[in-house]
């Protein structure tokens, strides 16, 4: 351990230790190293989503479903026509808690049984949203000339045809039973305006100090986009999600009722369907059948535009620096920078 | 100049987006496997046609000769739809344009009322929560569109069914005018398309102004933090002046590509929408096609409902151009 004892070259302080030894001063190991990215990739961001009152409830929705989902069908029993006692009101016996159908199936059973498909199309339309925006985007954003233009013509066109229409059609067409493949055919048009979004991010990101450094360093395109470009669209992208999972949502639900979609498995929109077609609107009876799952559907979707507006906040820099002196933070509000940049979804 | 070039674009954008979605509508009528083409053809040699018969049927509802080539079969398609021929209805046994034609208004109706009283409510809303920001009223209001806005507008359409028409009977909740009234230019007939455009108005406002209003408020809280606005209140401008001028013109410029997305997504919720309330506009008939497997009406819904979108989208666009300095020279950007 010799100090050196001569200034550095630099004019600055004297450096402690020697650069190689001063790696060895701290001993990182791989244990340690994991406990690090835990909290630097999801420790420290889920502590900043908790102290935002928006996020919070949205995440402990969201939280609540994807239980539904996953823990949901192993601990409740599939329901069965003629099991239980039809038509039974909600609240008046435990094992029903939410009533009965018609057919004597308990409604909170039946709505539990149906969030693994509906999680499953969510996840497909998602990920294929936002796998294609980004990719459209970015390569859009960063490669200039016929390459932007051919993709962004393509999502112009693809912003401009009404979404459901087109599902309908192709779906009266195809007919599709997997719930992937479901959330995909919804999300068919969906990530038109989120790729149009991310090219105007990269468009920004593109003339960047380190952008250009890493230009001026000689690496690869790829290289750049993936390390310089993507982490900073990520929070963003990651908002986006949420949106497209709530349209997805609305998606199947809505087609499930036009009666686009085969009714092949157990869900929300189907019990909708059911209910709605058997008058429950008009007979006070039945009225909980129908009522259950649109509520169901309406929990789901404010949780995610919840979680969304509240991360959209909390990874927005522009509204952080500017609400960082002031006392009352409670109330700000996101803010969009391309005008679909919210967490909001259009309707419908 | 820059804004003849901008326009020419944008008119060449959207006759590219119709031929394409006419192109799209060919492909998925005759060349799916399973498709329509296939579909009709499956029925009529069950109902013991000879070829030729069966060629002719198809031809006749669909526009499409199988016995041509693909790329004549494509030609002669996309002529017939240019002369507005969007083939047969099978379950109605009418053209496609009749019925279509007749009902395309009623659905133009009731969007634009939608969308312009959306919009209104949603941007004069979000500038006033932007002006009282972090106030009771404020706080009150951003929950009250967040909630509206998880609402899919089907199932606003639902409850409002049951609410207003069933259980406090004010508004009816099916058809699209008095069956009593004369039609023509009087009160009680205009009042009677009116009051039918209600719920389905309604259902689409009360859904989508939250989120314009969040959109907006946020535009209008970054807009308010400006430097220029300093400037302007130091020269004295007036708070109104301000107000509308500067902070108002700037938030509001770039919801513009939202509604654009919106005239889409309200027009394809007319699906939906016309079948809850039996409404018979362009969507209601898409919906009747879809059990009826009423391929040629189904097709010709879409590609109608698509056209309107893009002539909306287009008008838009123009207005945008006009109101955004900026459009004409750096198009790509202002979008």
């Amino acid at each position: 351990m010799k100090r050196s004892e001569e200034p550095a070259a630099d004019g600055g302080t004297p450096e402690p230790t020697s650069p190689f030894q001063r790696v060895a001063d701290e001993d990182v190991g791989s244990g340690q190293r994991f406990r690090q990215a835990v909290d630097l990739w999801l420790l420290a961001p889920a502590r900043i989503i908790w102290s935002d009152w928006r996020a919070r409830i949205g995440t402990l929705i969201i939280l609540l479903f994807l239980a539904m989902g996953t823990v949901g069908p192993m601990v409740t029993r599939e329901p069965s026509p003629n099991t239980g006692p039809r038509l039974l009101k909600p609240f008046e016996n435990v094992q029903y808690l939410l009533g009965t159908d018609p057919k004597g199936q308990g409604i909170l059973v039946s709505i539990v049984h149906a969030t693994p498909p509906m999680l499953q199309m969510i996840l497909g339309g998602a990920v294929f949203t936002i796998a294609v925006a980004t990719v459209v985007g970015i390569v859009a954003g960063y490669k200039a000339g016929w390459t932007e233009t051919v993709l962004m013509t393509i999502t112009d066109i693809m912003m401009t045809i009404p979404g459901l229409p087109l599902i309908i059609v192709v779906a009266a067409i195809v007919r599709p039973e997997s719930p992937f493949v479901v959330g995909v055919l919804i999300s068919i048009n969906a990530w038109a305006g989120l790729a149009r979004a991310v090219r105007s991010q990269v468009l920004t990101l593109r003339n960047a100090p380190y952008v250009e450094a890493s230009r001026t360093m000689g690496l690869g395109v790829p290289s750049i986009l993936t390390r310089d470009v993507l982490p900073n669209l990520m929070p963003y992208i990651l908002v986006n999600f949420v949106g497209a999972a709530r349209g997805v949502i609305f998606g199947s639900v809505g087609l499930y009722f036009l009666g686009v979609l085969p009714f092949s498995n157990l869900n929300w929109g189907v019990m909708i369907t059911r209910a709605y077609n058997s008058g429950a609107l008009y007979s006070g009876r039945i009225r909980h059948w129908l009522f259950v799952p649109l509520f169901t559907v309406i929990l789901l979707s404010f949780g995610l535009i919840l979680f969304a507006q509240g991360c959209d906040r909390l990874f927005n820099p522009r509204v952080r620096a500017r609400h960082s002196t002031t006392l009352d933070e409670e109330d700000v509000e996101t803010e969009p920078e391309d005008g679909q940049v919210t967490a909001t979804v259009d309707q419908p | 100049m820059t804004s003849t070039r901008y326009y020419t674009k944008r008119l060449g954008q959207s006759v590219v987006t119709v031929f394409a979605v006419v192109t799209l509508s060919f492909v998925l009528i005759r060349l799916m496997p399973g498709g329509p083409v296939d579909y009709l053809r499956a029925q009529y040699i069950q109902q013991n046609l000879s070829p030729e018969e069966v060629q002719e049927k198809i031809a006749l509802y669909t526009n499409i000769r199988t016995d041509e080539t693909i790329l004549e079969q494509y030609v002669g398609y996309m002529t017939s739809l240019a002369q507005f021929d969007l083939g047969r209805s099978i379950f109605y046994d009418r053209s496609v344009s009749a019925i279509l034609g007749e009902a395309i208004p009623w659905t133009v109706l009731y969007m634009s009322i939608a969308l312009c009283l959306m919009f209104v409510i949603g941007v004069s809303l979000g500038a006033f929560m932007a002006y009282r920001e972090g106030s009771y009223f404020d706080t009150l209001s951003t929950l009250t569109a967040i909630v509206a806005n998880s609402v899919p507008y089907y199932i606003a359409a639902i409850l409002l069914v049951y609410a207003l028409g069933f259980e406090l009977s004010v508004l009816p909740t099916s058809g699209r005018m008095n069956p009593d009234t004369v039609v023509g230019m009087n009160v009680q007939f205009v009042l009677g398309v009116f009051a039918h455009a209600a719920l389905p108005v309604l259902s689409l406002v009360v859904t989508g102004f939250g989120g314009k209003a969040i959109t907006m408020r946020g535009n209008a809280i970054s807009e308010l933090g400006e430097d220029y606005l300093r400037v302007a209140r130091l020269r004295g401008l007036s708070e109104r002046r301000i107000a509308l001028r500067y902070v108002a013109r700037n938030a509001i410029l770039p919801m513009y590509t939202g509604m654009m997305i919106s005239i889409g997504t309200m027009f394809g919720g007319s699906v939906i929408l016309e079948m809850i309330f039996a409404y018979p506009g362009v969507g209601y008939y898409v919906f009747k096609s879809i059990s009826a497997r009423d391929y040629p009406l189904m097709m010709g819904g879409f590609i109608l409902i698509t056209v309107a979108v893009v002539i909306g989208v287009l008008i838009a666009d123009l207005t945008y151009g006009k109101l955004d300095p900026r459009a004409g020279g750096e198009s790509d950007e202002a979008f």
